[in-house]
């Protein structure tokens, strides 16, 4: 069937420039460039351009550029041009269409409508780079109160796990990812004091060392997951949902399961690993409060017990109850969540932003009286220190950073994660795509730029006056809210400026 | 107006959300028994609740009352007492009335005032409609009318006792070692939010009918606002309270046999239908057709009871646990297989069934001590009911 | 370090049996009346003085029994286990003389259970090795997502018949179902549909015939080969043995294939 789908993007190659190198031939794994060697000629075809950008980053003639397909049909706001594409894809192959990412539609962004405070006059702001500045957070549940003696035994029921940057990396699993990218983010991790998220897919033998940085996912499909696992770890989190993708599982392609993802995943060659929507043993609060113990019982109550949802519309009661089921730190991740491969409407349609549901959650445990009992992290396209911080004013202890760290290794957010085929080495298991990934460079990459987000959040907190990330926690009166509406106001629980 | 939806659902989420425990006993003999293998049944499952709320309903413990409405009442003020009674004294003969005995129980804080009330109609009052319609109108006004005040029981002979802790917490409470009934059901709950409230816990009740309920029902938007067409208020904002509306609807106004209520709210699917024989296979697609509003969707698992009649019925796929044994002359329900052998190790049958697929518990015909409730005469809401839902 | 009554290292009745380890040491535990947490920490207690084979009366509910040991230890568990019994396990091998509930060997990695009974809903879920033998019935969405890895290949022995979505997800392992009369007709008002509904790996052995509705629609129907055909003969031997059951009239013949039709069953539904 003749496709009816014009190309997204034109790839323009100033002949001038060009040397014919092959560089872009051989550094597209889409296999949009092909030369013609009779001809000495240089063709792309345009319509397997993903606009990855990688064949623009290494053209050492800078001779390509690439940018979005000018042509346009009659302009219509309403069947825009992606409806369009979308029911033609959809008419061509009767299947779900799929997407990798987060979010890209223009959702309201409440971080662009928050501004922070300073101190002027009645307090000093204080110089981060000269005065202490501490951005040490624990994570784990803590007891109402210090009790001698017996509140002593139960201190020891609540282990916390010390960060030295709120900064966390997010859930990527090894299948989705590389191994080079996850052991790039092992190595950060484990260099600046933080820690990275195993995902789903098991713990690849390789990092074993990292364990003690690592966030071990219990997911539906238990991939990877045995008593081994569970001990070798920071945390254990269970996964009941996801920003990109709530209320549906996942599904690793045969394709992509490959020899070593297989033994990570602990499953055969080249059989799809699916994670069914639910985990069949949770079907109701006290079911997760099941599996919640049985993973302290497995762990001998040693491992804080994360449970992660995706931001929904009544968050706020399902999370007392995670923190009432046992959880020791909940999860929290907004529709703008990123993701390896989701069918496009559900990423697009499924979800609430995380600034509201992140506040509604903080403002019910506290009301609740039980915010104590667990720490709680937010996550869902974190672009800046300045989300980071807005976020842990309303109240998160720590964030998840995927796409971000992500993009610094080198990832445009081509939203081709599912297809397998990365050529950034990122988001592949071919091996001739994945060692593109040098993980020295993409861990000093991840480093730097935990380094800079953790300074600018220094540098903010100085500015307000404080030098302990505690101070700013759930700190609302450092926030004021410009262009909201009352009730968004309201469940964000912060004042319009000026007020 | 009394908001009863911020008492039991205080941060207006879409509706009350919690996990639990559920067992019943029944004696198939219609003997009344003592409850103190429910308490330990249901204690054995404390891992599934949480403290927050504990209950349970008993059938046959008021005989010397047999044919009046026995009104149980939470207050929380005095005030409210004399409100409520002044309330029942001017549209109903009290013949009795009493404080709910009660013990000091550790655990219990902050309990209400509990009162009974055993009641008729009195003649001259809203005499055009059955005296069942006018408890409901009566239980409706004191809820929704009178502030501090909240009616949890209101069946002739029967019981519901329920409050803020664990079961057997409640039970010591309330001295239920001191009944004895015929039917026993309980609960143990695991809200989500904390602001627990004594009316907030289950079983939900009206007149005998009693419902204790594990899950979450997905459609409950839907239901409700089926219900609401119906003139059923959904003051207290849970999935529970629907299921009690939608027996009462179906089963008391219009006369729907259990059997087919069971069907319409866990409907075999379309791809069972469709296999089936005629007539069975037309009946049920016009049983899809006419409640489509009334399927149950989502995890459910609940018991269902009146005089002389208990159902267990689980969501299509059960997604909740429930089993049934029978040991002797009792017939059990519970969400762990444990509680029902701990109780009585002995079974003679012990069954799971299939998800949609009721657990019938009837007293037997000959039982001397059960009065058979009488029809209600069918009242011209009733006919036009049966007239819009239509007989199948 | 023994303090309690209701536990006692029997040093006086040291029995040597034919279980592994051989000279495996007999404690006992008296359940009643101790939580979940209680009785899993003595269990703890008792294998860290030396015990190699553990007793376990009275047990009415507790749960995740066995699930942190990983040492070839026997249990004798004598009353109703509670949920989750021996999650996460590995390499314990369990007896329980009575019915199970909900989540026996959720995710377990390798030993054997053998029920003396039935057991409830997602007997097996996630599992990954050893084997489970079951009397009687089991419930709900057995073998979901059971799953198998390299010399790694569970086993779900099932003696009556599972109730719906049994070998949901299935990705790998074994499923057989002697299909023997139920316990309780009541369990199964209708016959059990969607087997092998999303089946992608492993197989499943049924004694017997079944409409094609009953299964998934990724389902293959064939015959066990000669090689299957002897695996299934060891199987009801085992069983026979297990349960000190005469079936003689329970023969590999009998038996149909259930396997995946595909290794991708959703390959096509998505557009890339």
């Amino acid at each position: 069937m003749k496709s009816y789908l014009p190309p997204e993007f034109i790839v323009e190659r100033r002949e001038d420039r060009c040397i014919r190198c092959l560089t872009c031939v051989r550094q597209c794994g889409f296999e949009t460039h092909v030369y013609d060697a009779e001809e000495n000629s240089l063709l792309s075809r345009e319509e397997l351009c993903v606009g990855c950008l990688r064949c623009v980053t290494l053209c050492p003639t800078r001779a390509l550029t690439v940018r979005t397909n000018p042509s346009e049909s009659r302009p219509n706001a309403n069947w825009t041009r992606e409806h369009l594409r979308d029911v033609c894809r959809q008419a061509e192959s009767g299947g779900v269409i799929l997407t990798g990412s987060g979010n890209d539609k223009p959702i309201r962004s409440y971080w662009d409508h928050l501004f922070l405070n300073a101190s002027q006059v009645t307090n000093p702001s204080i110089d981060p780079l000269r005065e202490p500045m501490e951005l040490r957070t624990y994570l784990g549940r803590k007891p109402d109160a210090l009790e001698p003696g017996e509140g002593r035994a139960r201190e020891s029921e609540c282990p916390n796990v010390r960060i030295e940057t709120p900064l966390l990396f997010s859930a990527m699993s090894f299948g989705a990812i590389s191994l080079q990218a996850m052991q790039s983010l092992a190595r950060a991790a484990s260099e600046y004091g933080t820690l990275f998220n195993t995902g789903e897919g098991g713990l690849p033998a390789e990092l074993v060392d990292y364990g003690k940085v690592a966030i071990v996912q219990c997911a539906s499909g238990r991939f990877g997951v045995n008593w081994e696992y569970l001990n070798n770890s920071a945390i254990v989190e269970i996964k009941i949902g996801q920003g990109a993708k709530p209320g549906i599982g996942g599904h690793l392609p045969g394709e992509k399961v490959l020899a070593k993802v297989a033994e990570t995943r602990m499953i055969p060659v080249g059989t799809d690993a699916l994670s069914p929507a639910p985990q069949h043993d949770i079907y109701s609060i006290e079911d997760l409060s099941m599996l919640i113990y049985a993973l302290k019982e497995a762990t001998s109550y040693r491992k804080p017990i994360s449970v992660k949802i995706a931001a929904v519309h009544n968050a706020a009661a399902i999370a007392s109850g995670m923190v009432r089921a046992g959880a020791d730190m909940i999860v929290i991740d907004g529709i703008r969540g990123g993701t390896g491969a989701a069918p496009k409407l559900i990423r697009d349609h499924v979800g609430i932003p995380i600034e509201l549901a992140l506040a509604a959650v903080d403002t019910r445990l506290r009301e609740e009286g039980i915010r104590n009992w667990a720490s709680l992290v937010a996550a869902g396209g974190f672009r800046s220190a300045a989300d980071v911080i807005k976020a842990i004013a309303l109240g998160a202890d720590a964030v998840y950073l995927g796409t971000a760290a992500l993009v610094a290794m080198g990832c445009t957010i081509c939203q081709k994660c599912y297809t397998g085929i990365c050529n950034w080495g990122i988001c592949t298991n071919r091996p001739e795509l994945a060692k593109r990934l040098n993980p020295d460079v993409a861990a000093r990459r991840l480093v730097k730029l935990l380094r800079g987000w953790s300074l600018d959040i220094k540098e903010i907190l100085g500015g307000m006056g404080v030098n302990a990330i505690e101070s700013l926690r759930g700190n609302r009166l450092q926030l004021r809210g410009v262009g909201l509406e009352e009730w968004e106001l309201r469940v964000l629980g912060v004042k319009g400026a000026g007020e | 107006m009394k908001n009863l939806r911020s008492l039991n659902n205080p941060y207006r989420d879409d509706k009350v959300f919690e996990g639990c425990a559920i067992f019943a006993l029944l004696n198939q003999a219609g003997r009344n028994v003592s409850g103190e293998p429910v308490f330990r049944a249901i204690s054995n499952m404390r891992n599934r609740g949480n403290g927050l709320g504990g209950g349970f309903a008993v059938y046959g413990i008021y005989p010397e009352y047999a044919e009046h409405y026995a009104l149980q009442v939470m207050f929380d003020d005095p005030l409210a007492r004399e409100e409520v009674e002044s309330y029942l004294k001017g549209r109903f003969e009290v013949a009795d009335e009493e404080e709910v005995p009660t013990r000091k129980t550790q655990a219990v804080i902050h309990p209400p005032q509990v009162f009974r009330y055993f009641l008729k109609p009195r003649a001259g009052w809203m005499d055009d409609v059955t005296e069942d319609e006018r408890v409901i109108r009566a239980v409706m006004d004191i809820n929704i009318g009178i502030k501090d005040a909240f009616v949890f029981s209101s069946g002739k002979n029967m019981g519901v006792f329920k409050g803020v802790g664990h079961p057997e917490t409640i039970a010591e409470y309330f001295r239920l070692d001191e009944y004895r009934g015929y039917l026993w059901t309980a609960h143990s709950r695991f809200p989500t939010n904390s602001r627990a409230w004594w009316g907030g816990a289950h079983p939900f009740s009206i007149l005998d009918w009693t419902v204790i309920h594990n899950g979450e029902i997905s459609s409950y938007g839907i239901n409700r606002r089926y219900l609401e067409m119906h003139g059923y208020a959904c003051t207290l904002e849970t999935d529970t309270e629907v299921l009690a509306y939608i027996v009462d609807l179906l089963a008391r106004r219009q006369r729907l046999p259990m059997s087919l209520v069971t069907k319409i709210m866990a409907p075999p699917l379309w791809e069972e239908i469709e296999r089936m024989k005629e007539p069975e296979r037309s009946e049920l697609i016009k049983l899809r057709q006419i409640y489509s509003s009334l399927l149950v969707n989502g995890p459910f698992a609940c018991v269902i009871a009146h005089h002389g009649e208990m159902i267990g019925l689980n969501d299509r796929i059960r997604l909740r646990p429930m089993t049934a044994g029978i040991g002797g002359e009792n017939l059990y329900i519970s969400s762990e297989e444990a509680s029902i052998r701990l109780v009585c190790p002995e079974l003679d049958e012990f069954w799971s069934p299939q998800g949609g697929d009721p657990i019938v518990g009837r007293v037997k015909p000959e039982s001397p001590e059960i009065f058979e409730p009488a029809r209600p005469e069918v009242s011209d809401e009733d006919r036009a009911g049966l007239k819009a839902g239509g007989r199948v | 370090m023994i303090s309690n009554p209701n536990m006692d290292i029997d040093n006086l009745e040291l029995e040597t049996r034919n279980l592994k380890p051989p000279t495996a040491r007999l404690a006992r535990v008296d359940a009643r009346g101790l939580d979940y947490r209680e009785l899993n920490r003595r269990v703890d207690e008792l294998l860290a003085s030396g015990a190699g084979e553990i007793e376990i009366r009275g047990v009415h509910g507790q749960r995740y029994i066995a699930s942190r040991v990983r040492r070839p230890v026997s249990f004798r568990i004598h009353g109703t286990p509670g949920n989750d019994l021996a999650a996460f396990s590995d390499g314990v091998r369990l007896e329980v003389f009575g019915d199970a509930q909900d989540g026996v060997g959720n995710t377990m990695n390798s030993g054997e259970i053998i029920i003396h009974g039935r057991a409830g809903d997602i007997v097996g879920m996630g599992m990954r090795g050893g084997r489970i033998f079951i009397r009687d019935e089991v419930g709900y969405r057995t073998a979901i997502h059971m799953k198998e890895y390299g010399e790694q290949r569970p086993v779900i022995v099932i003696g009556v018949m599972g109730q719906d979505f049994l070998g949901e997800y299935m990705a790998g392992g074994v499923v057989v179902i002697l299909n023997l009369p139920p316990r309780n007709p009541k369990s199964f008002s209708r016959p059990p549909a969607f087997i092998g509904t999303g089946i992608h790996g492993g197989k499943i052995f049924f004694r017997g015939k079944l409409e094609p509705y009953q299964t998934g629609k990724e389902v293959g129907f064939d015959r066990p080969d000669e090689k299957e055909m002897e695996f299934l003969s060891g199987i009801i031997r085992d069983y026979s043995n297990y349960f000190g059951l005469n079936l003689a009239q329970v023969v590999p013949d009998d038996f149909i294939k259930l396997y995946p039709k595909h290794l991708r069953p959703y390959g096509r539904l998505y557009a890339y």
